[in-house]
């Protein structure tokens, strides 16, 4: 396949970036769409350009380090599906291909396609978590735990925090990130006693972080790789509210765990 | 100068060494706790559980990774499940039979000690995990589920869908984060370790390159931890993650560390074959498909381009089955991947260039359902799909082995401290537990063992019995080692050669795989120890790294990483070369038996081979620790 190529070229933080067209001839639909800019950047090395940065490391869609707007879609156009993972028999021979990184003010660029999505860790960092200190806890099978509750548990746990919700999200709201989280722990019986103070936590965070509110849109939904479900983010909203109504202090647990 | 490798061994009964050691131990009392540091490179699951524990109880913790986030660790790509001797299956499972298997599967090639008490602790990482809100898959009754694993004959894998080693990772990165937030770990992402620093022979810190802003750092603590992971990606094609490199370990055995076994590694049989010469990795199919799926080729060469589903069952040949009756499809990985191989070197191989077997799900969707098909194995099957384009419910999968892990890595004490003082090394990195070939779902069990049950215990003895007097970076020894990590990176940019980086590593790629691989013997490991050195020679008078020292360059990056393979590969051929036996993964066609199963030579072999840097072109000196079987018979493994 023979293809033309835009892409977001910005040298560092402070400058500004723009669109580069480049040419990419002989290109294998088996190839994925990494394995193509591969072959991209290998051709600018031998003419002495500079390769195209992008994070990457996993390839198997499970690491979150990949994330690219593709034509306008995060991670492109095909659905459950990261860039890492799409392959190039996706596109038609003579296609124009516009790659762009995650667009949000609160993942700033680094460079070319690549992102800091510090803002993730800083979240969970605010209660995305449960404290179980290592030691001698109990049996793992004192706790049973219905089925459909660990089934749901772990459907929200899917999460690979690639950020392509924020990207996809007309208010770049990192809503269905933070939901996810808050989601898994709650379904679970060793989440509920850090439950309220979590839901505020996490919530206070990320509007710290600068991303946007939830207007719901669900855009997020149609671009998450993993599939999590808006549904998460209704839970998030009822956790919330009732966080709020005991009026847990945010203020007096974090950072005390 | 040969070192003393005393592997410390707790006296006693092998039930009870890990009990009594950690008595004897001298503690770290807790107010004082918060004057020691530790740096810990890594933060997959050894590393994150590490830093994490060691936090909890008190110690200032720094901890580095090159990824955006601690969270994006190789480990997050583990697929089937982790081990553990629970027997909540009543079918006989004890620590005692996890011990043997683990010890049996490595080919009596790991030390009793360490594998006794990682089967013992392994009960507590279950535990431990649940409590974290780690979601294990669960039977109705909500009790947890497991699934059984390559050879073993008991159910003893714990799996969270086809993701136990994320959510293995999500719980531990959560407990880093945790402590993160408390200020009690202090955390480093986007940083490459390029050094390690010893002070007064003790590792004292580290020098890192800061990805971001390319600044070389200097680190100090009063002990260092590695868990860096594996280095597959020597091979160029691995299962690996792109970024796994050797860099970490390989310096710090520049820096005196023993290297041990580095040509043991693991060859996993079920992965998807290659595309193209633009493959740039390999995908792993999980071991937990062959509870269910079936493996075959053709009996007849003829048949091999033929419909699989017009070939009638009369004219298949499950070799698994037929070869291993026992454990049938269940046969550990070097067995099953060497079975591939013959297959297809015999002719009957399937798919591209012959290069692949059928992992056949047919009767299981017939006999349980293509439903329950799905809820076990779904997102593999949906993986498969996107990158092959074939549907595996209704065509059987095509399977080739790729490399996958090495057993081999830094030697290290029963105490996961290396042969530099202060130097402890755990998880892939380390090369303890899993001898000649390590189990399927046993990685996870000792990435985590080392982090949360072992290293807690060890490096508080290590701090309270050495005189740690204060470094700063400001000694000489840091200034030092920072000139040279500076020296290399801007040898690196001048070059401006011809050849990618890339190309240079996938010629070191097809070297390995040709003469280092799935089969090896003397004559091919004698070219490979000549094309090596003129590689890396042409290396670094025509790679072509462009950008500057300044700022994020991945080319440079990688450029680092392969220079680092480049000498590393030599060290792994040598120890390939010198092991005159086959055992587990490492099989030389020169010793087998005459139904062509490995050959192992107990009287001349049974030691762990550490190796000692010597000097750049100086041969490095050979050190062995004598392996002891005191609790198990060393026997010829048999699947059959
Ligand atoms: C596809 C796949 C599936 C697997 N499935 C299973 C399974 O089902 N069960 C099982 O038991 N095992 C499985 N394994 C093996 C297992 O996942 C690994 O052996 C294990 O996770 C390694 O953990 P680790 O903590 O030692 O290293 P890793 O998870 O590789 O972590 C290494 C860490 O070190 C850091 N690092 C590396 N080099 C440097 C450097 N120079 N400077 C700074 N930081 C550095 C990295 O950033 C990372 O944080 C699988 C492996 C693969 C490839
Ligand atoms: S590279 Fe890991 S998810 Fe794409």
């Amino acid at each position: 396949m023979h293809l033309t190529l835009h892409v977001w070229r910005q040298a560092s933080p402070d400058q500004p970036g723009r669109l580069v067209e480049y040419a990419a001839p002989d290109i294998s639909p088996d190839m994925s769409f990494l394995e193509m800019l591969d072959v991209v950047n290998e051709r600018l090395i031998q003419r002495g350009e500079e390769p195209v940065a992008f994070d990457h490391d996993c390839r198997e869609g499970i690491c979150g380090s990949c994330g690219l707007m593709i034509n306008g879609s995060a991670h492109g156009p095909m659905k459950l599906t990261t860039a890492c993972q799409l392959h190039m028999r996706s596109f038609k021979d003579g296609d124009a291909i516009w790659i762009e990184p995650w667009r949000a003010k609160a993942f700033p660029v680094v460079k070319d396609l690549v992102v800091d999505r510090s803002a993730f860790d800083r979240i969970i960092q605010a209660g995305g978590y449960i404290s179980a200190a290592t030691g001698t806890p109990q049996d793992a099978n004192a706790l049973p735990i219905p089925k459909p509750d660990a089934d749901w548990a772990m459907d929200n746990a899917a999460c690979i925090g690639c950020g392509a919700c924020v990207a996809a999200c007309p208010n770049a709201s990192a809503s269905l990130f933070t939901a996810a989280k808050v989601t898994h722990l709650g379904a679970l019986p060793q989440g509920q006693p850090e439950r309220e103070r979590r839901a505020l936590a996490m919530v206070a965070q990320m509007d710290e972080e600068g991303f946007g509110g939830c207007t719901l849109h669900g855009e997020c939904q149609e671009a998450c790789p993993k599939g999590i479900s808006i549904d998460a983010i209704m839970q998030l909203n009822r956790d919330y509210i009732r966080a709020s109504a005991t009026k847990v202090e945010v203020a007096e647990w974090t950072g005390a765990a | 100068m040969a070192l003393t490798l005393d592997a410390k061994i707790p006296a006693g009964p092998l039930a009870e060494k890990w009990d009594r050691h950690r008595f004897e131990m001298k503690l770290v009392n807790p107010a004082n706790k918060r004057k020691h540091s530790v740096i810990v490179v890594g933060s997959g699951l050894a590393g994150a559980s590490a830093a994490a524990s060691l936090s909890e109880l008190g110690y200032r913790v720094s901890c580095f990774c090159f990824q955006d986030s601690p969270r994006r660790a190789h480990s997050i790509a583990a697929q089937g499940g982790i081990n553990a001797a629970k027997n909540y299956r009543n079918d006989g499972d004890s620590v005692q039979r996890l011990f043997y298997d683990t010890i049996k599967g490595g080919d009596f090639r790991a030390r009793e000690a360490n594998v006794y008490r990682l089967a013992q602790v392994s009960v507590d990482i279950i535990d431990q995990c649940v409590a974290q809100g780690v979601p294990f898959a669960r039977e109705y009754g909500g009790l947890l589920a497991n699934r059984s694993f390559g050879g073993a004959q008991v159910s003893r894998t714990f799996y969270a869908r086809g993701q136990t080693g994320q959510q293995l990772l999500l719980g531990a990165y959560q407990a880093l984060e945790k402590e993160i937030a408390r200020g009690g770990v202090a955390m480093f992402e986007r940083h490459e370790m390029l050094d390690v620093v010893l002070v007064d022979g003790k590792a004292r810190g580290i020098i890192v390159r800061d990805l971001r802003t390319g600044e070389i750092e200097s680190h100090a603590a009063d002990a260092v931890i590695l868990a860096t992971g594996g280095y597959g990606n020597v091979f160029y094609l691995s299962t690996n993650a792109k970024g796994c490199n050797v860099t970490a370990t390989y310096r710090a055995y520049k820096k005196g560390a023993a290297f041990a076994n580095p040509c043991f590694t693991q060859i996993h049989p079920t992965c998807i074959p290659v595309s193209g010469d633009h493959q740039s990795k390999l995908t792993l199919m999980s071991e937990s498909l062959r509870n269910d799926g079936r493996v075959w080729v053709p009996k007849r060469r003829e048949d091999c381009d033929k419909d699989p589903s017009s070939i009638p069952e009369a004219d298949r040949d499950y070799y698994l089955e037929r070869k291993y009756p026992s454990f049938g499809n269940l046969s550990p990985r070097d067995i099953a991947s060497r079975a591939a191989k013959e297959a297809c070197d015999d002719g009957r191989g399937v798919g591209p260039g012959g290069r692949g077997v059928y992992l056949d799900f047919g009767d299981a969707i017939k006999r349980l359902g293509r439903q329950a098909i799905e809820e076990r194995y779904g997102n593999l099957f949906e993986m498969y799909q996107r990158i092959t384009d074939e549907d595996p419910y209704t065509r059987p999968m095509r399977i080739y082995p790729a490399v996958h892990y090495t057993m081999g890595g830094l030697w290290v004490d029963y105490n996961l401290m290396s042969s530099i003082p202060g130097l402890h090394v755990l998880g892939e990195a380390n090369f303890s537990d899993h001898g000649a070939n390590r189990l399927g779902a046993s990685a996870l069990m000792q990435g985590l063992a080392d982090g949360y049950f072992v290293i807690p215990y060890t490096i508080g003895d290590y701090i309270a019995r050495t005189p740690l007097p204060a470094v700063s970076t400001d000694h000489p020894a840091f200034a030092a080692a920072k000139a040279d990590v500076e020296a290399r990176t801007r040898a690196l940019l001048a070059i401006n050669g011809t050849r990618t980086v890339d190309s240079f590593h996938r010629e070191l790629g097809k070297i390995m795989w040709d003469k280092c691989g799935m089969a090896r013997d003397a004559a091919g490991l004698r070219q490979a120890l000549e094309e090596i050195p003129r590689l890396r020679e042409a290396f670094w008078r025509d790679v072509k790294v462009l950008g500057a020292a300044e700022g994020l360059n991945q080319s440079l990056e990688k450029a680092g990483r392969v220079a680092d393979f480049l000498e590393f590969a030599e060290l792994m051929c040598r120890d390939a070369l010198h092991r005159e036996e086959s055992c587990g993964g490492h099989f030389r066609t020169e010793y087998q038996t005459e139904d062509g199963e490995a050959k192992r030579n107990d009287e001349a072999f049974a030691y762990v081979a550490a190796w000692e840097y010597a000097g750049d072109g100086v041969d490095p000196i050979l050190n062995k620790e004598p392996l002891a079987f005191e609790n198990v018979h060393l026997s010829t493994r048999s699947y059959k």
